[in-house]
């Protein structure tokens, strides 16, 4: 039976996969696909055919960032939803995103070039992570798991203060239409290059997730049973919230910010496979690739001009949302 | 019969020269602002503020010396094509009406006799302007901003400020400036117009519709802006690489540094034709933009050079020559060789030496 879903979930993201790639503006032959998949695994050189770079240089990178994205921000989410044991919890709980906003913003406003804008996304996500951790750790004596989510509310809520400032201080004609996009998400502008750079981010992220999956799972028994099971509940959860955010954080700074995959896929992985981490980790990235393939094809096809990301999964995701509110059943523990 | 019509004809002028009298003599300092709402006006109009940074160009560029304040001030690499004695005045900041960032105590202080605001005219500026006039007592008006109206906005304009002559001259250069596209352009046919894309962005992936204000000028210089704007509302949108593929298009203008440094690097943008032909050029933005930044009278100069650009064989005077006499013109500063290499880096075919 769970091997019959995870089929299934491979099924979707082949399909979503093959979509993706067949559809777009620019109108692409056969010999197109072929050689420019044949370029980009380095079989052909001399100079392209302008189909095969749409192929090979636009829409595969394009596509591997949509699959890249969408499965990290799901397992982040699946991670952090386990650690935090509430089905309502997404990877910005501890401002990861407000953080890589702030950074991009101030990216623009600086005129940066585009990896410089990356980059501070990066760190600026890192960093509010940080700041938010060790302000949890320097208030002991309180409920760890409440300090940690309000110390992330207050640092967003920080963050997204400053993102204001940045917007009055910015050019109205030039970097104010850039601030304005960038937090809505968006793949247009993915190369080959950015993800040399944040895959390897991401599965140096993914690594211990993988190897500690039985402990994370524990973790969700509560801090006590898991301490009484011979986990050290502070070093991992430390742990966790550092590989996800890292996860978090890389793509983000390409993707821009994309809510609802992380808050969304993870719940539904959880109906379809139960909460058991090992089993919901795979199963949520997974899904969340596919649901990413399917979103941004849609928001490269509903109009010539892109639609934002955020936008999208948010009118799939919210009716989706209350949907399983609606439906009552617990699908925690 | 014929007589007759004649003899009406002549009472009616004479009955409109009449009333025209009468008004101005009734109400000598009354004016309408483009909204329609009538604005009592000192008769002297020494003290102008500009809202916000569209207006701020209008006013310099029509009376410097009633100037006084900046919605932001110039930056320093624009100073020095403003008269020494504009460039030094305060920044107040924006008082639009929304989104403020000028404080009215301040404003007060300023003293000012008039504000104004060129640009939108709907009903929604409208009432935010009365709201700005009511408290303060400082008249606001609102001129129209729109690129077709830019000659009767400045005629506008230059009455109530009392600068008619000089608001007559430029607004007679940018009708010439416009009747002359029209004329050389009146036999190129739609097909063999210019395709042009606006790059905007480190990334040139955000542009600018049809029909926004971002890019109306490509389109009144006769070029066809490839970024349709379909069902969609005209502004700024973010497009995919493979979008601007597909609409192929021949020349692409850009005002970001980084793109215009970085594009030739990139193996996709190659396959653009523009780029295949070297037709990407970097818009000047001194001592204002060329084709936007803000969207004002600074962008008469941008039709000359997009039409130039599109159509060399029509447009053979050197656009040096005209630019120069533009800022003269407009700005009151006489350029340097050396300044004009700076403003025209990369907006000239084969300037880059590639």
């Amino acid at each position: 039976m769970r091997s019959l879903v995870v089929l299934l979930l491979v099924g979707a993201l082949v399909a979503a996969l093959a979509i993706a790639l067949a559809v777009g503006p620019y109108p692409l032959s056969l010999s197109d696909v072929l050689h420019g998949a044949a370029r980009a695994l380095g079989f052909e050189d001399g100079t392209p055919a302008p189909g095969e770079i749409v192929f090979g240089r636009v829409r595969l990178p394009r596509v591997a960032a949509g699959m890249l994205v969408g499965a990290a921000l799901a397992g982040a989410g699946a991670a952090y939803q386990t650690l935090f044991r509430n089905p309502l919890v997404s990877p910005d709980i501890l401002g990861v995103a407000s953080g890589a906003g702030l950074g991009a913003v101030a990216g623009i406003l600086l005129s940066l070039p585009v990896a410089g804008i990356q980059g501070l996304a990066f760190v600026g996500g890192l960093a509010t992570v940080a700041l938010v951790y060790l302000i949890a750790a320097a208030l002991r004596g309180h409920d760890r798991t409440l300090v940690l989510v309000l110390g992330g509310v207050v640092v967003g809520a920080l963050a997204g203060a400053c993102i204001s400032l940045v917007k009055i201080m910015a050019d109205p004609y030039d970097q104010l239409p850039a601030i304005t996009f960038w937090p809505l998400g968006s793949l247009g502008g993915v190369k080959l290059g950015d993800l040399a750079v944040t895959a390897p981010l991401v599965l140096v992220g993914l690594v211990p997730l993988v190897l500690w999956r039985w402990r994370i799972g524990v973790l969700s028994l509560g801090d006590d049973e898991a301490r009484a099971l011979g986990v050290d509940v502070t070093k991992l959860r430390a742990a966790v919230i550092a590989a996800a955010t890292l996860m978090t954080a890389s793509v983000v700074a390409i993707s821009g910010v994309i809510g609802w995959i992380g808050l969304m896929i993870p719940h539904i992985a959880r109906m379809l496979v139960g909460p058991n981490f090992s089993r919901m980790l795979p199963a949520a990235m997974l899904l969340g690739a596919a649901f990413m393939l399917v979103v941004d094809t849609t928001a490269r096809s509903l109009a010539r001009v892109e639609t934002p990301l955020g936008i999208l999964t948010a009118v799939l995701g919210a009716p989706f949302f209350l949907w399983l509110l609606a439906r009552g059943r617990k699908t925690w523990g | 019969m014929r007589q007759h019509m004649k003899c009406l004809h002549v009472l009616r002028q004479a009955l409109i020269a009449a009333a025209c009298l009468l008004s101005t003599a009734l109400a000598a300092r009354e004016v309408e602002d483009a909204t329609g709402r009538r604005i009592v006006l000192p008769d002297q109009v020494t003290r102008v503020m500009a809202a916000g940074p569209t207006a701020a160009v209008v006013l310099y560029v029509l009376a410097p010396g009633k100037m006084i304040a900046w919605p932001s001030a110039p930056r320093p690499n624009e100073r020095e094509f403003i008269l020494p004695a504009v460039r030094d005045l305060p920044e107040l900041g924006r008082l639009t009406g929304r989104g403020d960032t000028a404080n009215v105590e301040v404003v007060l202080k300023a003293r000012p006799d008039v504000i104004f605001d060129y640009g939108s005219v709907s009903p929604t500026f409208s009432s935010l302007a009365a709201r700005v006039q009511e408290p303060t007592g400082i008249p606001y008006l609102l001129i129209d901003g729109r690129l077709d109206r830019t000659p009767a906005s400045l005629r506008r304009l230059g009455g109530a400020l009392g600068v008619a002559d000089r608001a007559e001259a430029i607004a007679r250069y940018v009708e010439e400036t416009e009747r002359m596209i029209d004329d050389r352009l009146k036999d190129v046919p739609a097909s063999a117009r210019g395709r042009v894309y606006l790059a905007r962005e480190p990334n040139g992936l955000e542009t600018g519709l049809t029909g926004s204000i971002n890019t109306e000028i490509i389109e009144r210089a006769g070029g066809i802006n490839v970024a349709e704007r379909g069902n969609a509302r005209g502004g700024i949108a973010n497009v995919s690489i493979e979008q601007v593929l597909a609409w192929a298009p021949d020349t692409i203008i850009t005002w970001d540094a980084h793109f215009y440094a970085g594009y030739a690097n990139e193996p996709v943008w190659a396959a653009v034709p523009a780029v295949r032909d070297k037709r990407v050029f970097l818009a000047p933005r001194l001592p204002f933009g060329w084709i936007d930044a803000p969207p004002s009278i600074n962008r008469v100069i941008g039709l000359r050079w997009i039409a130039g650009l599109l159509y060399p064989d029509k447009f053979p005077e050197d656009i040096r020559s005209v630019a120069r006499d533009f800022i003269k013109l407009f700005y009151q500063a006489e350029v340097s060789d050396v300044q004009l290499d700076r403003i025209l880096a990369g907006a000239q075919p084969g300037g880059r030496g590639r």
